[in-house]
């Protein structure tokens, strides 16, 4: 079993990868985690991890800047059915259109549009920088043994928009910040998190460790 | 529910953590990634490198902290100390930093925040703001902008400042009074909140952590979203579960499950 973690010029893939190797690692059959940005060694993964930092267009123009990368996610993901987790920006890219600064156009995997998040509480700063607990709305495998909502552990978030998904059945979790925001989608074999589990200590290790167990 | 922040901030010169650590047994107290590691155990938000090494030729070695930082610890790191450049951003960023804080470099060109932010995106631009209170011409107080460690003053007002580097892409700020910085009488609250209001991004208080109850203050009354501390912690005095379970008894939103 391999995990590729896509390099398209963006993120913090250092971070990203090193928090796969360590889930991977811990596990009765460790899976092969490898950096890359060869679209055909990630077309032959049996899982992928497209992480994302900085602005939805600069991403977008990035990802498109990889020959054929597009296209052979969208065929492992789509076609293929191999599990995907999209990281803050990364997973934003599954929408159908990021609107941040201009209106760009996204995988459009995820119905909905990347918007602002606007807190009712004018104190509330942006970014939404910081820890969250997260209310969960769907039940997911990649959810189970998780204790979270309330009273739960907490995910680690630095983002100003959010997935603002056209059906709530996309949306695994969301955190509350001056209203609510979009903290895990799920769709088909396709995951997502604004939050970064890299980042989220053992919470995040724990639900990484789900994904490379899950087995859609 | 959102919480407050808790961060440590370690100095490093020359890939060696200044005055050492020795809150825990650590088998080398002097080592920046050992005492990482002991924070992120201890339940630390955040951590906050400053690298104070001097010499350009040895500016590498804080990238190989980065690295095993980043291999070890799943928390966000923030560095910062000598960041010049674009293309420093991008190999602290490459070696696993998620935020950078840009401090005299922002003084002199202001621009260099707006391109940082462009390029690498506002969320993981920290704008460091030393200030020192100073009498105003026609009387009373202001703060003003100091370099070089509050011995080079500026003559720019800080909120001004605050505000102009927010505008430019600054994602958060690191807010150090010079006045308090090492006193242990707690954060210059006035300065603290009259930055925090003036601006839309989160601002990290720091300078003059004494106590535990400063902590609460800088948050309470300074308006701050976080607050950084360095010497309460690293010399044993107080841990950070302990701090933040005094927060969390004075009515602060609290992180207490790591």
């Amino acid at each position: 079993m391999s995990v590729a973690i896509i390099d398209y010029g963006s993120g913090n893939l250092h971070s990203a990868a090193k928090a796969f190797e360590r889930a991977a690692r811990s596990m009765d059959n460790p899976q092969k985690v490898f950096v890359t940005s060869d679209p055909d060694q990630a077309y032959g993964a049996d899982r992928l991890v497209l992480p994302g930092v900085g602005a939805f267009a600069d991403c977008r123009r990035g990802l498109d800047a990889v020959n054929g990368m597009v296209e052979a996610i969208t065929e492992a993901v789509r076609v293929k059915a191999r599990p995907m987790f999209g990281i803050c920006v990364g997973m934003q890219l599954f929408a159908t259109r990021g609107k941040e600064h201009v209106i760009t156009q996204g995988l459009n995997w995820i119905g909905g549009d990347v918007e602002k998040i606007t807190p009712r509480d004018e104190s509330l700063k942006i970014p939404h920088m910081g820890w969250n607990t997260l209310d969960v709305l769907r039940e997911h495998p990649v959810l189970d043994g998780l204790p979270l909502g309330p009273k739960g552990q907490h995910a680690y978030f630095v983002h100003s928009y959010h997935l603002n998904a056209a059906n709530e059945a996309d949306v695994l979790a969301r955190a509350d910040y001056g209203g609510p925001v979009t903290a895990i989608v799920g769709k088909d074999t396709a995951i997502g998190t604004q939050f970064h589990p890299e980042k989220s200590q053992r919470f995040g290790l724990a639900l990484i460790s789900n994904f490379l167990r899950w087995k859609p | 529910m959102f919480k407050v922040r808790v961060i440590p901030c370690l100095d490093v010169k020359d890939g060696r953590v200044v005055k050492g650590v020795n809150f825990v047994d650590l088998r080398d107290a002097g080592d920046p990634v050992e005492a990482a590691i002991a924070y992120d155990a201890a339940g630390a938000d955040e951590l906050t490198f400053l690298d104070i090494t001097a010499t350009h030729e040895n500016r590498g070695i804080m990238l190989d902290v980065v690295r095993r930082t980043a291999e070890a610890c799943f928390m966000p790191v923030t560095v910062g100390g000598g960041v010049r450049e674009v293309n420093d951003i991008k190999t602290l960023l490459r070696a696993g930093a998620d935020k950078v804080s840009i401090n005299s470099a922002a003084v002199s060109r202001r621009e260099f925040v707006k391109e940082a932010a462009e390029k690498f995106g506002g969320q993981c631009v920290v704008v460091a703001i030393d200030a020192k209170r100073v009498k105003r011409a026609g009387g009373g107080e202001r703060w003003e902008i100091f370099t070089h460690g509050g011995r080079n003053s500026t003559g720019i007002d800080a909120i001004e400042y605050a505000q102009e580097v927010v505008s430019l892409g600054a994602g958060e700020i690191l807010l150090t009074s010079m006045d308090r910085d090492g006193t242990r009488q707690g954060f210059d609250i006035p300065l603290t909140r009259a930055i925090a209001d003036s601006i839309p991004v989160p601002v990290i208080a720091s300078g003059g952590v004494g106590n535990l109850d400063h902590l609460v203050d800088g948050i309470r009354d300074g308006h701050a979203t976080a607050v950084l501390a360095a010497s309460i912690f690293h010399f044993g005095e107080f841990t950070i579960r302990e701090a933040k379970e005094h927060m969390s008894r004075r009515g602060l939103p609290m992180r207490l499950d790591a």
